[in-house]
């Protein structure tokens, strides 16, 4: 038997290739969709694992160090050493910042704080080499576009990034550079020039520091340097319970301690629940026009061919010839469709300013999704097709 | 005994109910023989269409008997599927226009109805071409229909409808559109092929310039039929 579709779809290729292509391109938009929410997740994830942490200790009752604010002070992971099963600890600060480039250039970057050797450092550099002096070196991301051997201002000082990393980016998609610790703890909690001068005086004034001799300088002291850090990070030794050290800091220090689990939990089901929620609609709706378009343009077709159909039936095509043949049509453009959008997400992709996951999965599911979605919009063309009266034929 | 490739007796054909009721066919009586090529004559809305899809089983009559090849259709359980396949395997169509499926080529246009039928793709493009032979369009066999001239579609649409052999051919103003030359070769044609394949045709028609050629014509006005034997000339 003839394959009526693939004969009609031979014959005007051309409007067909064009349609499936403009199909193509709201398929490839959906998928591309899926891939910033897989982006997103997969940002989260990257951040955790680069970590190198087992634990995460922040601030109690916070959801720290990237969901809400938490701030501890960097002595806390002495103690946290002493701590039975801790193999390591290392103290990180976070600040998200715009740093300017030798060219003026703005990027907008998640700055890290590290101690060097210790977890949170980066595991691997794509180029260059690790921080080795303890002020004004930094390892960037790629995706900030800065080179080695370039100098970036952050604040009051001068840095020169001295290696490369990759997929190093902070759950809303920044990208990574990192300073020794003492650097970031001073970008992050010193104040400008002005504000400290203005501080100092206002303390001055303040007659509760000048009643004992040494206190005003003592005060003033601690003002102009910061302990505090965002979180410390825990590495738990070989045979010991994770869960089992994150209580006993809890139940003993006075802090929160997450493991890699929970705080995954807390990245991708919270920080980012709110984006996901906003690209499954986007996705919901995209599918429903591109399901409403496939419908409307097979229907068109469908009805263009009414003479067709009816001389088909009078001839006597059976119904099952008369629906295959829609349908077949409606799968051909949907797999036209699809092979374009997912050129056309894997083409664009890349170019996205945030990481876009294309995973095969999706890729599969978009498949199924897009074949069964022109099933159904099928269904309108061939409940119309079926309803041609084969005397329209004959006229009269 | 011989038996009639058509025969029916006092149909009828009421369209609507009440006081919108149209009866377009008053009682129609009709008798055509294997291998006759009958002219059905008449005004418009004299109700030679109906007729025609009375005979093609797209419609059923309100009253009356009808035989095709001495079975009686429409009386008893007659399903859709049934007359679908009445009309694949024992009724043949010709248009006014040609109406053939425009992504199909030549030979696919014709073997798609064996095919429909259960024929395999190779014996019904076979059968195709020995069609396209005996119309003198063979060489036209791979063209697409749009590279057809008027005439030469509508030998693919005669060729079309006999290619499951039916014994019945309805053909509905075949020359309408085609000038003298060519409107009598068309008649010629039918007429070669009722005697080649002993089929009956109907051909319905208001074009005064084939109606010498039947032997035998019906006239239809006013949903009745009247019978009137042909100059009967050769084309």
């Amino acid at each position: 038997m003839i394959n009526l579709a693939s004969r009609d779809i031979l014959h005007s290729w051309g409007k067909f290739v064009f349609t499936g292509a403009g199909l193509g391109l709201l398929i490839g938009v959906t998928l591309t969709m899926a891939g910033v929410y897989r982006g997103m997740v997969d940002d989260a994830r990257a951040m955790i694992d680069n970590a190198g942490a087992d634990l995460w200790v922040v601030q109690q009752d916070t959801l720290g160090p990237y969901a809400e604010p938490s701030s501890i002070h960097d002595d806390v992971a002495r103690d946290l050493l002493g701590q039975a099963g801790v193999l390591a600890v290392g103290n990180v600060a976070y600040l998200t910042m715009q740093i300017q480039q030798q060219g003026g250039k703005d990027v907008r970057v998640m700055l890290v704080g590290i101690e060097q050797g210790l977890p949170g450092e980066p595991a691997y550099l794509v180029a260059g080499r690790p921080i080795t002096h303890t002020h004004y070196e930094a390892l960037a991301d790629i995706k900030t576009g800065l080179t080695l051997g370039e100098r970036i201002q952050i604040r009051r000082h001068a840095y020169t990034v001295v290696g490369i990393t990759q997929r190093m980016v902070s759950s809303s998609g920044d990208p990574m550079v990192f300073v020794p610790l003492k650097d970031a703890q001073e970008v992050q909690f010193l104040k400008d020039n002005d504000a400290l001068l203005n501080e100092r005086a206002r303390t001055a004034l303040n007659p509760a520091f000048n009643r004992v001799p040494g206190l005003l300088d003592t005060v003033l002291a601690g003002q102009a340097s910061s302990h505090m850090v965002n979180a410390v990070l825990v590495r738990i030794k070989a045979g010991h319970d994770v869960q089992e050290v994150a209580s006993q800091i809890r139940r003993w220090k006075h802090l929160q301690a997450y493991s890699r689990e929970q705080m995954e939990e807390i990245l991708v089901a919270k920080l980012i629940a709110t984006s996901a929620k906003q690209i499954f609609m986007f996705l919901v709706i995209l599918s429903i026009v591109s399901a409403a378009i496939v419908a409307f343009i097979i229907y068109t077709m469908t009805m263009n061919k009414i003479r067709e159909i009816a001389v088909l039936k009078l001839v006597g095509a059976g119904n099952q010839t008369i629906s295959g043949m829609i349908l077949q049509q409606a799968l051909g453009l949907g797999l036209i469709g699809f092979v374009v959008g997912k050129t056309a997400a894997t083409l664009w992709a890349p170019l996205f300013p945030k990481y876009v996951l294309l995973i095969p999965g999706d890729a599969i599911r978009g498949f199924i999704l897009v074949m069964l979605m022109c099933s159904l919009a099928s269904i309108f063309a061939i409940r119309a097709a079926l309803k041609i009266d084969p005397a329209t034929a004959i006229g009269g | 005994m011989r038996v009639p490739a058509i025969h029916i007796e006092n149909l009828t054909k009421r369209y609507g109910e009440g006081n919108t009721a149209v009866d377009a066919l008053k009682g129609v009586d009709m008798t055509i023989w294997p291998g006759e090529v009958v002219g059905l004559v008449g005004p418009s809305g004299s109700g030679k269409s109906t007729l025609l899809k009375c005979l093609g089983a797209v419609i059923e009559p309100t009253s009356g008997k009808m035989q095709l090849g001495g079975e009686t259709i429409f009386e008893g359980a007659w399903k859709i599927d049934d007359l679908r396949t009445l009309r694949r395997d024992r009724i043949g169509f010709v248009f006014q226009a040609p109406y053939l499926i425009p992504f199909l080529d030549v030979t696919d246009n014709i073997a798609l109805l064996p095919m429909l039928a259960g024929v395999s793709n190779t014996q019904a493009r076979t059968r195709a071409r020995e069609l396209l032979e005996a119309l003198d369009v063979g060489h036209r066999a791979r063209a697409q229909v749009s590279e057809l001239s008027g005439g030469e579609q509508q030998r693919v649409s005669i060729a079309r409808a006999l290619a499951n052999h039916p014994p019945i051919i309805l053909a509905d103003e075949p020359t309408a559109p085609l000038d003298s030359e060519r409107a009598l070769t068309v008649m010629r044609i039918l007429n070669q092929m009722a005697q080649q394949y002993q089929t009956a045709i109907i051909v319905v028609t208001h074009d005064e310039k084939i109606i010498p050629i039947f032997k035998r014509i019906y006239h239809i006005r006013d949903g009745r039929t009247y019978e009137e034997a042909g100059e009967g000339r050769d084309a």
